[in-house]
C-alpha cells in the first residue's frame, strides 16, 4: 500500500473552501489550532466566515450552535480530547439535544498523537461521542474517503464527529463508489473471519487478510468507518457467512468500535469476536510504530487475533 | 416614556409575574426566584423593544431572546403564552408528562424558545454565536441573552464575554439578573461576582446597572445599549429573587420550592 498523496488536513481544508464557493452555510471554527489544521486557506478565501475563538473549547462549541441556529454548518476543529472530552456538555446540550447540524473535527486520534503524548491522546473520544444520542460518528480512512464524505456530512441534518488523522495516511481508496455514512465498505472478500476495522487500522487489516491468505486462511475485511449509526446488516451478514469477527481499533475497547460491533452481536447473531484496541490504559509519548505495539495494534497483532476468533468457532 | 406605555408594560409585568406564579402553581413547585426576578425586564424586551413575530416565531430577522438561566423557563412560557405563541392551554401542563413547557427552556418543544439552555454558562455561548451569525449575514437582529449572577461562576461565561467583549458585538445586549442569590446561598458568600460591572468592562463591554424592577430604567438602558457601536452590551440589572411575589420575595430559599395551589390562587386572586 502507498503512502496518500496528500495529507488529511489538507484534503479536508481544500474540500471545504471549495464547497463554500457555492455553500455559504459553510463556516468554520477554529481554538487556536489554524496553523495544525490547515485552515487557514479557508480564512484566505473567507475571511468573515472563519472565527478563531481561541483556546475555548466550551465557546468554540456555544458559539458553533449559536451560527447553526442562524442557518450556518459549523465545522469546529480541535485536536481529538479537546474536541470532545474537553466540552462534552456544551456538544450534549448545545448541540446534540438541541439539535443543531454542527460537525465537530477531532483531530490526531489514537496513536496518530505522537509526540504530544498522554494528555493530547485520544482513545475514548468516540465512546464519548457514540454515548450522545443522534450523534453520528465517522472515522474517514484516507484523503479520497474525507473528500468523499464531506456532501454527506453536509446533507446530514444533525451532529457529525468527524475523528480525523492529520497527517498523510496510507493511500486505501482512488476514489470510493456508493459511500453513505453507515455503511461498510467491504475491501476483501472471505469466508472463515471477518475484520471490521476503521481509521489507520484498515491497511493494517488488509496487510493481515494477505497474510492469512498465505496460510490458508479467508479473511473478510470490512471498512467500518461509521461507528455510529453501525451497519448492523454488514455485521449479521459477516457472523452468518464467516462465523467470527475481529474488530480493530485505534481507540479504547471500551465502548469503542468492538463494543458497537458486539452489541449487534449479541443481540442479533452471537459468535466469537476478538477486539484488537487500546485496553484500559491511557496515552504516552512516541512515534506511530512504538505506539502500535505498545497497545498491540499491529499487524501482527490483528494475525493473532484472526487465529484465536476461528479457534473459537 | 410616556405614562400610557409606562402603565402598560407595568400591568402587563403585573400579569406575567401572576401567570408566572399560576403556571408552577399548577405544577405544585418549581424554579420561582429566578423567574420573578427577571420578568420586568424580559416585559419591556417583549412587548417593547424586540423585533418578534407570534405568528411566524422562526422568521430569519427576528431578534433572538436567550434565556441562559433556564430554570427561568416559566418566565419565558408566561410572556409566550400572553403574545400567543401557543394554546394559553398549555400553561398547566409545566412537567406535565410529555409537555411542551419542561423546566427548563427546550427550543425543540416551546415555540418561541431561541435556544435550549439548562446547563448554566451554555446560552451566552449560543447568543455570541449568534450576533456572529447575524453579523456575518447583514442580519439586522438584536440578541437577547439573560444571565444568572451565579451562572457567571461557570468558566464558559468569561469564555463567552471575551469573545464578545474582543468583536465588539453590538448587536448583542446581555443582562446579568443581579439577584444575588443562588441555590446554596448568598452568591457573595459562595464565590462573589461583586464588582460584577468593572468585570464586564474590563472584558470590553457598554457596561450599565439600572434598577432590574424599574421599567423606565430598563427601556433607557436596552435604548442606549442600542445606540452603541462597535460594543456588545451588558446591562446588570439589580433584582430581588422572587420579587413581586409575596411569598417568594427576597427569600434566601427561593430559587425552587413549593407553590401549593392555596398559596397560588391567594397570591394572584384566581380562583376560577
Amino acid at each position: 500500500m502507498m503512502t496518500d498523496l496528500k495529507e488529511m488536513r489538507q484534503a479536508l481544508a481544500d474540500a471545504l473552501v471549495k464547497t463554500a464557493e457555492t455553500d455559504e452555510r459553510i463556516v468554520v471554527l477554529e481554538a487556536d489550532l489554524m496553523s495544525c489544521h490547515a485552515t487557514k486557506g479557508f480564512k484566505s478565501a473567507y475571511p468573515d466566515r472563519f472565527i478563531d475563538v481561541g483556546i475555548a473549547e466550551q465557546n468554540l462549541i456555544g458559539v458553533s450552535a449559536g451560527l447553526a441556529t442562524m442557518g450556518k454548518i459549523p465545522f469546529a476543529y480541535s485536536f481529538g480530547p479537546f474536541a470532545t472530552r474537553r466540552c462534552y456538555d456544551q456538544i450534549f446540550i448545545s448541540v446534540a439535544y438541541a439539535k443543531q447540524p454542527v460537525k465537530i473535527v477531532g483531530t490526531d486520534p489514537g496513536v496518530t498523537a505522537e509526540a504530544n503524548g498522554g494528555t493530547h491522546m485520544p482513545f475514548e473520544d468516540m465512546s464519548l461521542m457514540r454515548a450522545i444520542p443522534k450523534m453520528v460518528c465517522f472515522e474517514p480512512t484516507d484523503a479520497t474517503m474525507i473528500e468523499t464524505a464531506l456532501p454527506h456530512i453536509i446533507a446530514h441534518n444533525g451532529p457529525v464527529y468527524i475523528r480525523m488523522p492529520r497527517k498523510k495516511q496510507e493511500k486505501v481508496y482512488d476514489e470510493i463508489k456508493d459511500f453513505s455514512l453507515g455503511k461498510a465498505i467491504e475491501l476483501r472478500d472471505g469466508k472463515d473471519v471477518t475484520i471490521i476495522a476503521s481509521g489507520i487500522m484498515v491497511s493494517r487489516a488488509v496487510e493481515a487478510s494477505d497474510i492469512l491468505k498465505e496460510e490458508g486462511i479467508s479473511a473478510r475485511v470490512l471498512n467500518m468507518h461509521t461507528w455510529k449509526p453501525i451497519d448492523e446488516d454488514a455485521i449479521v451478514k459477516a457472523v452468518k457467512e464467516t462465523g467470527a469477527l475481529v474488530t480493530c481499533e485505534n481507540h479504547s475497547t471500551n465502548g469503542g468500535l468492538g463494543s458497537a460491533v458486539a452489541e449487534v452481536v449479541v443481540e442479533k447473531c452471537p459468535a466469537p469476536v476478538e477486539m484488537i484496541g487500546v485496553r484500559n490504559s491511557f496515552g504516552e509519548v512516541g512515534k506511530l510504530p512504538y505506539l502500535s505495539e505498545r497497545f498491540g495494534l499491529t499487524t501482527q497483532d490483528i494475525v493473532g487475533a484472526v487465529r484465536r476468533a476461528i479457534n473459537r468457532k | 416614556m410616556d405614562k400610557t406605555k409606562l402603565d402598560f408594560l407595568t400591568q402587563k409585568a403585573r400579569k406575567i409575574r401572576d401567570d408566572a406564579i399560576e403556571i408552577i402553581g399548577h405544577f405544585g413547585s418549581g424554579h420561582i426566584g429566578g423567574a420573578m426576578s427577571v420578568i420586568d425586564a424580559l416585559t419591556v424586551i417583549y412587548y417593547d423593544k424586540a423585533n418578534i413575530n407570534p405568528s411566524d416565531p422562526k422568521i430569519q430577522d427576528r431578534d433572538r431572546i436567550i434565556m441562559s438561566k433556564g430554570h427561568a423557563g416559566p418566565a419565558m412560557y408566561a410572556v409566550l403564552a400572553d403574545l400567543g405563541y401557543y394554546p394559553k392551554e398549555w400553561t398547566k401542563t409545566l412537567n406535565q408528562n410529555g409537555t411542551n413547557l419542561p423546566s427548563h427552556c427546550d427550543m425543540n418543544k416551546t415555540p418561541g424558545i431561541d435556544m435550549t439552555a439548562g446547563s448554566l454558562g451554555q446560552g451566552i455561548s449560543c447568543a455570541v454565536g449568534m450576533a456572529i451569525g447575524a453579523r456575518m449575514d447583514k442580519n439586522p437582529a438584536t440578541i437577547y441573552c439573560f444571565i444568572g449572577d451565579g451562572e457567571a461562576q461557570e468558566g464558559q461565561v468569561w469564555e463567552a464575554s471575551m469573545l464578545a467583549g474582543n468583536r465588539g458585538l453590538d448587536n448583542l445586549i446581555l443582562f446579568l439578573d443581579n439577584n444575588k442569590l443562588q441555590l446554596d446561598g448568598r452568591t457573595d458568600d459562595i464565590n462573589g461576582l461583586t464588582p460584577a460591572s468593572d468585570k464586564w468592562k474590563a472584558f470590553g463591554f457598554y457596561t450599565q446597572e439600572v434598577n432590574g424592577h424599574d421599567i423606565e430604567a430598563i427601556s433607557d438602558a436596552i435604548d442606549n445599549a442600542k445606540a452603541q457601536k462597535g460594543k456588545a452590551s451588558m446591562i446588570i440589572l439589580d433584582t430581588i429573587k422572587g420579587y413581586g411575589a409575596s411569598f417568594t420575595e427576597g427569600l434566601p430559599n427561593c430559587h425552587s420550592m413549593a407553590v401549593p395551589e392555596e398559596l397560588w390562587r391567594k397570591e394572584t386572586g384566581r380562583y376560577e
